[in-house]
């Protein structure tokens, strides 16, 4: 049997450029946008990993944050609003060997798809879900969105947001996630890091990346300066104990709209296993990817006929 | 009197064991030779409901349910006896016998439990069976039951019971529960099988009723609509499967379920049906063959997963299990009415294929046809099906399953052929090319070497990146347009349509799904009777079979359109797709919750054929041609 992945193998040395694709070399993000630092963090963490572009899926859902496949060259899937994980996820089942990432804005992924996020959390699926947080609805000009601020005003709530914002650090640990994380576009290193690991990580991993919007979100914050929760000596707690980091997310997500940007890993449990693991310990799912055996001429395919005799 | 045909009721409780008793026994029909067909009346509850199994057997084909029956065997509602609950249920317990008795044709028997049913709540029962000439044999079943085993074995008296009367051999039926059961609870069940069957032929028979023989050339299976969609899909290769449960689809998706892990596929219960849709779409753009599907509620929300299937051109099958609506409607009762929803829904020009099978059979073949279809031309293909068809079981050849396997993945690359397709300059494969045979343009799979692309639910260049330009516009709905009518021609080879009765006819009938089985029996009936009627079954709704269908409308004076839908969805996708033939279609609706009974069909096309505009008697309606 020939290969039937070949892009799927062993790590290799891979230049961040091979992920640049040449296609669209402008992207049609407004100058300054926090998305550049978005894609220049994930094509510099899949080159630290030595990651092969043809190995990669990246889905991503609609809005801005939905082009990122657009300007990263792998294999993409840009889905509908808020459907990016059930994509992505399904994807991770059929081929576990795949490297699968998701991506989306706010409104994607904790408004539209938040029963997605909720469930896709908590089955811990290996996949990274990268959240472009602005905290507004960017291509769509400017309405509020999930994480916008009480209060905020715009077009679609002109009398200021009666709504508190989601607290998407909380409910994703909550939701069963078992890496969770916050960076700034403001702070490529650290973004690069993170993502490192939450791709490294086997389990569902959740990095909410606050990305400044020059355009719509004017007045917020440009997240600087931004304090990593890991660098300071302010901030003493155990990423592993879920309690403390719970502690740490509140403070971090009311600090936000207080003007102080608090960023780093705020949760991490190597222990749980990924959803994979666990169907397949219940012989629930094959050792083998399910698409490989597609491209195996050999497979003896198993028929209904088999299993005729119980209706005789 | 003496009948050609048995067809049994058994009525009891919901949770009372109804639809395992009715299997095995419709199974020892079966394998006595007779050909069955069961039909099955639940209602949407878990407890405390009534419930009932109807099976018709005879010698030589059977393709509907009957009308009414002749032989009852009331076990009673066993749930309704809490007495804690006496003020809710009232005189429920009897239900199952006195709510069954409208349908009992003349000469029919009646078993029922007086163990459980008190016969002061009975009421004129025996006033009702003089007058009706109908055979009753009340017996303590329970009482039997219990005296052996457990109370639970009523089921079982009620078999013996029932064999006794209509002089069957038990050897059948014993083997069926020797296959269920072992150690004590099997001979427990013997016993009262045995002891039943014995005091009951001791009794003094006065009815005229007794089992029809027959025979088979070959061995049969008793197959339910559901069993042959999961078994087509199966031997299609479909290794993924996601859902949401809703009934009657829940059905189909719980047998795939357990059968997908032993057979190295991954079945997921997820969260909506957005998600079961959206994750067959990611299974599928992955490399494996994938499946979803829902009642109508559940596909409502597909809509969109649906439409991203059809723009990124991603091999995709959806089961759609109709039952009664609007909204949430009736959930255990079938309807014909969400064929305008699974055609339409979706924004933009739908570009999708649905296939209605009419019985098991059509809806082993046809699942394996749309999986061909999907994976061939990138297309989503729907089976539209219902309640009806979902739950009902009937003898099928055991060899028409002996099937071999065609799981490949259509009209996908493997890497060694990626190196010759066309690529950008920067490498990023053409997974959309504009000048391509039928318009099918090959994918790649991600994970091979040198077939990257985008896809993308928004309009794309060939390499998969959004684009808005006007001519690669118009190439790429062109392209996608062109799948369909190459799908049109495919279909025509595969001749998925079926004819019934003359060839000669004047009037004939048009039925899609579960419907045409009894338009079947209904076309034989009236031919038999010296009519001359004919009938055009159709399962391809998208692409629609236009000449075939012309052709038949032509050939006669009038065509009655029957279907389950009260606004004539067939009747208007009919005249939507075969142009101006208004004036020869009328319409014979149903939508009471039952599907027809071959009997309501004839006095239609009676009422027609005698042109007095007269009223059906029959819970149907007859809705003249426009312009009549």
């Amino acid at each position: 049997m020939s290969k039937a992945f070949s892009a799927i193998d062993e790590d290799r040395e891979v230049d961040r450029d091979a992920f640049t694709p040449g296609v669209e070399p402008q992207p049609t993000w407004c100058p300054g946008c926090g998305d550049f630092g978005v894609l220049k963090a994930l094509k510099g963490a899949m080159a630290e990993l030595g990651k092969d572009p043809e190995e990669i899926l990246l889905a991503t859902g609609i809005g801005c944050s939905g082009k990122l496949n657009s300007y990263f060259d792998s294999y993409g899937f840009h889905t509908i609003h808020g459907r990016s994980l059930p994509v992505a996820r399904a994807a991770k089942l059929a081929n576990h060997d795949l490297e699968v990432v998701a991506a989306g804005g706010d409104g994607d992924g904790y408004g539209i798809g938040g029963n997605h996020f909720m469930h896709t959390a908590r089955e811990n699926h290996d996949i990274t879900y990268i959240v472009f947080n602005n905290e507004v609805f960017g291509l769509t000009k400017g309405q509020t969105s999930p994480t916008s601020p009480k209060g905020h005003k715009s077009k679609t709530q002109p009398h200021g947001s009666a709504k508190s914002p989601i607290r998407p650090l909380s409910l994703s640990m909550t939701s069963g996630a078992s890496y969770v994380a916050r960076t700034a576009a403001v702070n490529p290193n650290q973004a690069k890091d993170i993502l490192v690991e939450a791709i490294q990580h086997d389990g569902f991993a959740h990095v909410d990346f606050l990305t400044q919007c020059p355009t719509w979100n004017k007045d917020a914050k440009q997240y600087v300066p931004y304090v990593d929760v890991q660098e300071s000596d302010e901030y003493d707690f155990d990423v592993t104990d879920r309690r403390e980091a719970q502690e740490l997310m509140t403070e971090t997500e009311e600090a936000l709209y207080d003007g102080t940007v608090l960023t780093g890993r705020y949760y991490q449990d190597e222990q749980r296993p990924s959803y994979q693991a666990e169907k397949q310990s219940r012989g629930d799912m094959p050792e083998e990817p399910v698409a490989k055996r597609y491209f195996d001429d050999d497979y003896e395919w198993e028929r209904s006929f088999d299993v005729i005799d119980r209706h005789k | 009197m003496t009948d050609d045909e048995l067809i049994w009721r058994i009525a009891g409780g919901s949770g009372d064991g109804i639809d395992s008793t009715s299997q095995n026994f419709a199974k020892a029909l079966m394998r006595s030779g007779l050909d069955v067909f069961t039909h099955r009346h639940y209602p949407s509850r878990i407890r405390g409901g009534h419930t009932y199994v109807e099976i018709r057997a005879r010698d030589g084909t059977v393709t509907s349910r009957g009308d009414g029956y002749n032989f009852l065997l009331a076990l009673g509602d066993s749930f309704a006896r809490n007495p804690s609950e006496e003020a809710v249920y009232g005189d429920e317990e009897v239900k199952p016998l006195t709510e069954n008795l409208d349908d009992l044709r003349a000469g029919g028997v009646i078993i029922y439990d007086e163990g459980l049913l008190d016969d002061e709540d009975v009421g004129d029962l025996e006033q009702q069976a003089d007058a009706n000439d109908w055979h009753l044999y009340p017996l303590d079943l329970r009482g039997l039951a219990k005296e052996h085993g457990r109370e639970v074995m009523r089921n079982t008296a009620g078999v013996g019971a029932t064999a006794a009367l209509i002089d069957m051999d038990l050897d059948h039926i014993e083997d069926l529960m020797s296959d269920a059961m072992g150690g004590d609870i099997l001979e427990q069940n013997l016993t009262v099988l045995r002891d039943a069957y014995e005091q009951v032929s001791e009794m003094e028979h006065t009815h005229d009723l007794s089992v029809p023989t027959g025979s088979h050339d070959e061995p049969q299976v008793l197959m339910s609509g559901s069993h042959a969609i999961a078994y087509g899909a199966i031997d299609a290769g479909c290794r993924f499967i996601s859902g949401y449960p809703m009934t009657p689809w829940t059905d189909a998706f719980t047998i795939m379920t357990q059968l997908l892990p032993d057979m190295g596929g991954v079945s997921e219960q997820v969260e909506d049906e957005i998600a079961a849709a959206a994750m067959a779409v990611g299974a599928s753009h992955a490399g494996a063959k994938a499946m979803s599907g829902s009642s109508g509620g559940g596909f409502a929300l597909m809509s969109e997963p649906l439409g991203l299937a059809e723009m990124t051109e991603t091999p995709l099958v959806l089961l759609e299990a109709q039952r009664a609506g609007p909204s949430t409607g009736m959930p255990t009762k079938p309807e014909q009415a969400d064929l305008e929803h699974v055609l339409y829904t979706s924004q933009g020009d739908s570009h999708r294929v649905a296939f209605g099978p009419k019985d098991p059979k059509e809806c082993y073949e046809q699942t394996r046809t749309a999986f061909e279809i999907a994976y061939d031309y990138q297309i989503p293909v729907i089976l539209l099906y219902d309640q009806k068809l979902s739950g009902e079981y009937r003898n099928v050849d055991a060899s028409f399953f002996d099937r071999e396997p065609a799981a490949d993945l259509g009209t996908t690359l493997s890497e060694d052929q990626i190196p010759d397709a066309p690529h950008d300059p920067t490498g990023k494969y053409h997974r959309y090319q504009h000048d391509v045979e039928d318009g099918v343009s090959p994918r790649t799979i991600p994970g091979q070497s040198g077939g990257r692309y985008l896809a993308s639910g928004n309009e794309h260049w060939p390499n998969g990146h959004i684009s808005e330009d006007t001519d690669n516009r118009v190439a790429q709905v062109e392209r996608r347009l062109q799948k369909l009518a190459a799908i049109r021609d495919d279909l025509d080879e595969r001749d998925q349509q079926t004819h019934y009765g003359d060839e000669d006819a004047d009037i004939g009938l048009i039925a899609w799904g579960s419907q045409e089985g009894t338009v079947e029996e209904a076309v034989h009936r009236l031919n038999d009777d010296g009519n001359s009627v004919k009938a055009l079954g159709i399962s391809d709704l998208a692409p629609f079979p236009v000449a075939e269908t012309r052709a038949f409308v032509d050939s006669v004076d009038e065509a009655i359109v029957v279907e389950m839908s009260s606004t004539k969805q067939f009747r208007g996708l009919i005249q939507k797709e075969v142009g101006d033939i208004g004036g020869k279609l009328s319409s014979l609706l149903k939508y009471n919750g039952n599907p027809f009974e071959p009997a309501e069909i004839v006095e239609a096309v009676e009422i027609e054929q005698a042109g007095d505009g007269a009223e059906p008697a029959a819970q149907t309606t007859l809705e003249p041609a426009a312009g009549d």
